[in-house]
């Protein structure tokens, strides 16, 4: 089984003590869903799993984070090899300033990968399994800011797709998008979970209670409530996590 | 902090529930003096107020529906709105039965039920039984007392055992009045449908308890008898 593993985490950002002894488990294949309030440590918590945190000045972290049975803060990690495996996918769409079929070429070439022929295959097979080569498959030269919202966050995971990853992470990918595209890309998430681990961060609790397996439940950077998406939405064991999804907390 | 939204919606569906329990308690009520005392006038006041009942049941369905669809309850607000559901249907079959047996009074009684006969057959203790258990489970509700609720489940067993000694009751009546056959097996049907009243009120319970505690007794004896 593919694991991430975090055990006994604390994070300190200066003297904030943003996650407190934080412990949990997260299956292969499957979506896990983190919640709680702006400012709870979800989105801090999920961007230690591809150490995103590590170039914020005067932090400072005790705990392991294991991916696949490896401490990923243990010394001999390297960053970029890390990355390979654990691609991100953020709140705002963010292309590069490049044609369609660059923006998803971009980390294959970045990593080495020279022949043309597998480049393309490559950028191909990531745009389908990003639901997006449909609409895309006539322009792939066109510049990626001429897509919309919606089709520029799939063209967003079909990049981090392109180079391979075991585990996608995901902070808030359909809080700037309407309904509709918000719909295409919960869709996409329920398909990928077949070929990959997936972590997202999220302000919408049907989002949440629709695409995850599990759900984890975060308040003042302690994690209270981490069980099963039916359990959470239908009988939460706790009271704080019954009050902040049925919207009565504070 | 000021009231939400979802919670005067929540308040509006409470109050309608509790105008659907008035109505039915009033048509046990009445369904009680109507037929121990043989008064055609509140059988047809129960027929009547029947269609009240029918109306108010298609209009708690929606409002649970426009809760559901516009809120997007989970947890405690989804098994409250689930509940209501259940609970309306189930206070709606109650009045049917009201309604069954007023149509009972006005269609196939020919006179009042003899006293001894009326005692022997316990009726007027049936619908004690019933009017408490239906009167708890409204408490409960409004008091968001699961503990009241599961108290319901062991007062059913009495309703059971008289409609249970009916049967013979009733046949050695007809025995002795061959002539009243018809009326009295119509009777046996009145006091089936008092016995359904308590199971009705039972379901109910399990609705409550499901809607506060998140505990499903439905089909589950063993954790029921533990309650009573």
């Amino acid at each position: 089984m593919y694991n991430i593993d975090v055990k006994n985490l604390n994070f300190y950002y200066g003297d904030f003590h943003a996650l407190k002894d934080i412990s949990m488990s997260i299956g292969k294949n499957s979506v896990t869903a983190f919640i709680g309030p702006s400012g709870c440590g979800k989105s801090t918590f999920l961007r230690l799993f591809n150490r995103m945190n590590d170039l914020i000045p005067d932090i400072k972290m005790t705990g392991e984070v294991n991916i696949d049975g490896r401490n990923i803060y243990s010394k001999d990690i390297l960053v970029d090899e890390l990355r390979k495996e654990v691609g991100m996918v953020f709140q705002k769409p963010n292309p590069f300033p490049k044609s369609i079929f660059e923006n998803v070429a971009y980390g294959l070439r970045v990593n080495g990968e020279k022949n043309k022929k597998v480049i393309e295959d490559r950028v191909v097979e990531s745009l389908k399994g990003a639901a997006l080569w449909e609409e895309v498959k006539d322009k792939l030269k066109k510049s990626a800011f001429e897509l919309s919202g919606g089709q520029q966050q799939r063209l967003c995971i079909a990049r981090a797709l392109a180079i391979a990853p075991k585990i996608i992470l995901m902070d808030e990918p359909a809080s700037a998008l309407d309904p509709l595209s918000t719909l295409k890309i919960e869709e996409l998430i329920f398909q990928l979970k077949n070929d990959y681990t997936i972590v997202i961060v999220t302000h919408n609790m049907q989002q949440a209670a629709r695409v995850s397996d599990k759900t984890a439940f975060f308040y003042l950077g302690e994690l209270i409530e981490y069980d099963a998406t039916e359990k959470i939405f239908t009988n939460p064991s706790i009271e704080s996590t019954q009050n902040y999804i049925t919207g009565r907390f504070g | 902090m000021a009231a939400l939204h979802i919670d005067t919606e929540l308040f509006k569906l409470k109050n309608s529930l509790q105008e659907m329990w008035l109505l039915v308690d009033k048509q046990i009520t009445k369904a009680q003096i109507a037929l121990l005392q043989y008064d055609k006038s509140i059988a047809r006041e129960i027929l009547s107020r029947e269609k009240m009942v029918n109306a108010l049941e298609l209009k708690i369905d929606s409002e649970c529906e426009n809760f559901i669809a516009r809120n997007n309850p989970v947890a405690i607000d989804l098994r409250l709105a689930l509940a209501y559901l259940k609970i309306n249907s189930n206070l709606e079959r109650i009045g049917d039965f009201a309604e069954g047996i007023a149509e009972f009074v006005l269609r196939n009684m020919s006179e009042k039920l003899p006293d001894d006969f009326a005692n022997r057959l316990r009726i007027e203790e049936m619908f004690n039984e019933v009017a408490e258990m239906f009167t708890l489970a409204k408490e409960s509700l409004h008091d968001e007392n699961s503990e009241k609720a599961e108290k319901i489940f062991g007062l059913d067993n009495l309703v059971d055992e008289i409609n249970h000694a009916s049967t013979k009751i009733i046949s050695q009546e007809i025995q002795n009045n061959p002539q009243k056959a018809e009326e009295y097996l119509y009777l046996q049907a009145v006091i089936r449908k008092l016995e359904r009243m308590g199971d009705r009120c039972n379901n109910i319970a399990e609705e409550i308890v499901f809607y506060l505690d998140a505990k499903v007794l439905k089909h589950n004896k063993e954790e029921k008898k533990k309650l009573e």
